[in-house]
């Protein structure tokens, strides 16, 4: 029953610490390329009309498209695994990895992966796990969590993740960002040459080619799906296209409003394992189809959210992320997507208060790539918390009396009358300094003001009525 | 001004305006009454219901709203409120919330289609009127002003210009800009009071940048945005005068 509200609590936490000021400054950045992005791009908007009608279409006709999907990798020589959560995932993965005891596995970005938590659960098997994404591995290293999709270590400054390599690889203390790529980079190069299995998240999956898409800007994709004998493709049921033109749609928007860039340095389409005459590749391609409360999502009306192509475009220009930073939501996906898929993915009263960690101020609906009405979903999902497990019980008595007065305007007017009789609480400058119960969330660090002596309605009825 | 029949306008004066500002709404009326119009006030109005809404809480919300909807139907003309949030909620969730049954979503229809945001009425009256008389003559040393573009206004609307174009028009303001302009204050309605640490530090760095701009008024067509900015300067102990842009128009014509 009546359960904290976990989100104010981390977001208090959080604010208490250097991070967020990181954040803002590396979300703002964002956003900045982000739009010089844009206006490089004449057809920016038929662009995103277009991936927003593919993605939608997509969605619609999910089953179909899941279906032709699995066909076509099959035709090209890889297996599809189905996932209904979790659990399964791990268990049908760790018997992919598992064939070898012991086994390097490295690994590319993947979001789906952290849903699944599967680092710790290979790692359990007795398997060595290494995320080779320049971001991860940070988080790696500092047994931390991403804090944001598409950029891990947002949090982070490189004074922090110089203290960190000089800590954990024992190299002298440097934050020169290029000495520390560096370092990165010849610490990773033995795992990518000795790696059993390798496994990616997908960006993209193609219906028609049965193809994979990853986009990242470090080549450590191209690596990782590439060198091991065997790639496993983790993908979220939803994340499909039907062509490979649609793909290019989305890669398309998807550079722009992620990083400011017109493409991603890497675009990498995998379609199936090495074939006769191939220079390299794997000899195993497997690509595991994660549902993991995705189903449930689609059946609500939050479905839309299923859209998204994730950029993090609304994590950036969220004024409350901008604030917090992405830990404070305490789920894998962060910002104004996360508030709505979170809850929808976990079990919905775990994460029930997300969708209020919002002033609907509309920035994440003008951003999306493909115009999600994030605030509306956020509201829906409101709607459903308050259902189920209302984070603000307290709201409810004084929503209900609102309710009830303002739609009989007799009531109304006694009700304002009321709230002047409440005014005399008020200061000498007609301003409140402190409120009672919950209202002194406002009063923390605001003045609220006190009620007019008289209110329009009753100047206007004396002064003007009947003239 | 023409010589034709005047203009017939309802004021939808919004709940907080009503109840804590009554003198921006006479201030309303003025501008309104400028400008050629004949205002008439629906005294059954109350509230919009978005706060409700917004809060996730849908029935309350919804009844406020056909009450308000049905007290506007009744009347005819345009229908101006000053706040672009209750514009754009009467406007773009009032015919989906109404949608239930099809005289309802018609008349949310109706209703909406009427419906005018302050400073865009008035904007269009002075395009019209071919602009607004700038006074000139004795002017007092120029104010370093602000307008803050509230969200539901900018994104919902479409509306930022229009209300700077007022701004501007007012005699002793110097309009100037702040960085992130368009980022939101931090209100929310009642995220305010349900998450108001984050609400504060995002009202913040809105003050922050306002005074770093050197800012002297700030001016708004949203009261509610207007209070919790007011509010924050207040304990900041800086004197910046904020106000609501039919009380900036006003108080620049009679020199007060």
């Amino acid at each position: 029953m009546g359960q904290p509200v976990t989100f104010r609590r981390r977001a208090v936490g959080e604010m208490g610490t250097p991070k967020p000021a990181a954040v803002g400054r590396a979300a703002r950045r964002f956003m900045g390329k982000r739009q010089w992005a844009i206006d490089d791009f004449t057809p920016m908007e038929e662009t995103r009309d277009r991936a927003r009608m593919i993605r939608l279409h997509t969605l619609a006709n999910l089953h179909r498209y899941l279906g032709q999907f699995a066909d076509s990798v099959e035709r090209n020589g890889g297996t599809v695994l189905w996932a209904a959560d979790a659990a399964e995932a791990n268990r049908l993965i760790s018997e992919v990895v598992g064939r070898k005891e012991g086994s390097l596995v490295i690994k590319s970005k993947s979001m789906v992966t952290e849903e699944l938590d599967l680092n710790a659960h290979l790692q359990g098997d007795g398997h060595t796990v290494v995320e080779t994404d320049l971001g991860e591995f940070i988080v790696q290293l500092a047994e931390d969590h991403p804090s944001h999709i598409i950029a891990p270590v947002m949090h982070l400054t490189r004074q922090d993740i110089g203290a960190l390599f000089h800590e954990r690889l024992e190299i002298p203390y440097t934050d020169d960002p290029e000495e520390l790529n560096a370092v990165a980079r010849r610490h990773l190069r033995r795992f990518f040459l000795s790696a059993d299995v390798g496994i990616s998240g997908v960006n993209t999956g193609i219906a028609e080619t049965g193809s994979i898409i990853t986009v990242t800007n470090e080549g450590n994709g191209w690596l990782t799906t590439a060198a091991p004998r065997t790639h496993i493709a983790v993908m979220g049921m939803e994340r499909l296209v039907p062509t490979f033109e649609d793909a290019a749609t989305i890669v398309e928007v998807l550079a722009r409003s992620a990083t400011g860039q017109r493409l991603s340095v890497y675009t990498n389409v995998v379609s199936g394992p090495r074939r006769p005459g191939d220079p390299d590749g794997p000899d195993e391609f497997v690509v595991v189809i994660v549902d993991n409360g995705r189903s449930r999502v689609l059946s609500t009306d939050a479905s839309e959210i299923l859209a998204c192509i994730r950029c993090g475009a609304c994590l950036n220009v969220c004024p409350v992320f901008r604030e917090v930073g992405g830990h404070a939501y305490g789920q894998v996906y962060p910002g104004p997507v996360g508030s709505v898929l979170a809850p929808g993915l976990a079990d919905f009263t775990e994460a029930a208060d997300l969708p209020f960690a919002s002033s609907l101020c509309g920035a994440c609906r003008e951003v999306c790539p493909v115009r999600i009405d994030i605030p509306k979903l956020l509201v829906h999902q409101r709607v459903r918390a308050i259902r189920e497990n209302d984070p603000f019980r307290w709201l409810g008595p004084g929503l209900k009396l609102y309710g009830q007065a303002a739609k009989r305007p007799r009531v109304w007017k006694s009700l304002l009358a009321a709230g002047r009789v409440a005014g005399r609480m008020k200061g000498r400058d007609e301003w409140f300094h402190r409120l009672p119960f919950h209202a002194k969330g406002w009063t923390q660090s605001r003045d609220f003001p006190a009620p007019a002596r008289q209110s329009f309605r009753q100047w206007w009825k004396e002064n003007r009525d009947g003239t | 001004m023409s010589q034709s029949m005047p203009e017939t306008v309802q004021l939808f004066v919004t709940c907080i305006i009503d109840a804590v500002f009554p003198q921006v709404g006479r201030d309303v009326v003025e501008e309104l009454e400028r400008n050629g119009a004949e205002v008439e006030f629906p005294a059954d109005q109350t509230c919009c219901g978005q706060p409700a809404y917004n809060a996730g809480h849908h029935r309350e919300s919804t009844e406020v709203l056909m009450h308000n909807l049905e007290v506007l139907d009744r009347t005819d003309g345009t229908i101006v409120i000053p706040s672009g949030s209750c514009a754009d909620f009467l406007i773009h969730h009032g015919p989906r919330l109404a949608s239930g049954d099809p005289e309802t979503a018609a008349m949310a229809e109706r209703v909406a289609e009427r419906i005018r945001e302050f400073t865009s009425y008035v904007a269009g009256q002075r395009e019209q009127a071919s602009a607004e008389e700038t006074e000139t003559g004795d002017r007092p040393p120029a104010r370093r002003a602000f307008y803050h573009p509230s969200c539901h206004a900018l994104r919902g609307l479409g509306l930022r210009r229009e209300g700077e174009s007022l701004l501007d028009s007012v005699p002793g303001v110097e309009r100037v800009e702040i960085e992130g302009a368009e980022e939101c204050c931090g209100f929310g309605g009642l995220f305010a009071v349900e998450m108001p640490e984050v609400s504060t530090e995002i009202m913040n760095t809105k003050l922050d940048r306002l005074e770093e701009a050197g800012v002297e008024m700030l001016a708004g067509a949203d009261a509610a945005c207007l209070i919790h900015l007011e509010g924050g300067l207040r304990r900041r102990e800086n004197p910046m005068q904020v106000v609501h842009i039919a009380s900036a128009i006003a108080a620049g014509r009679q020199g007060r």
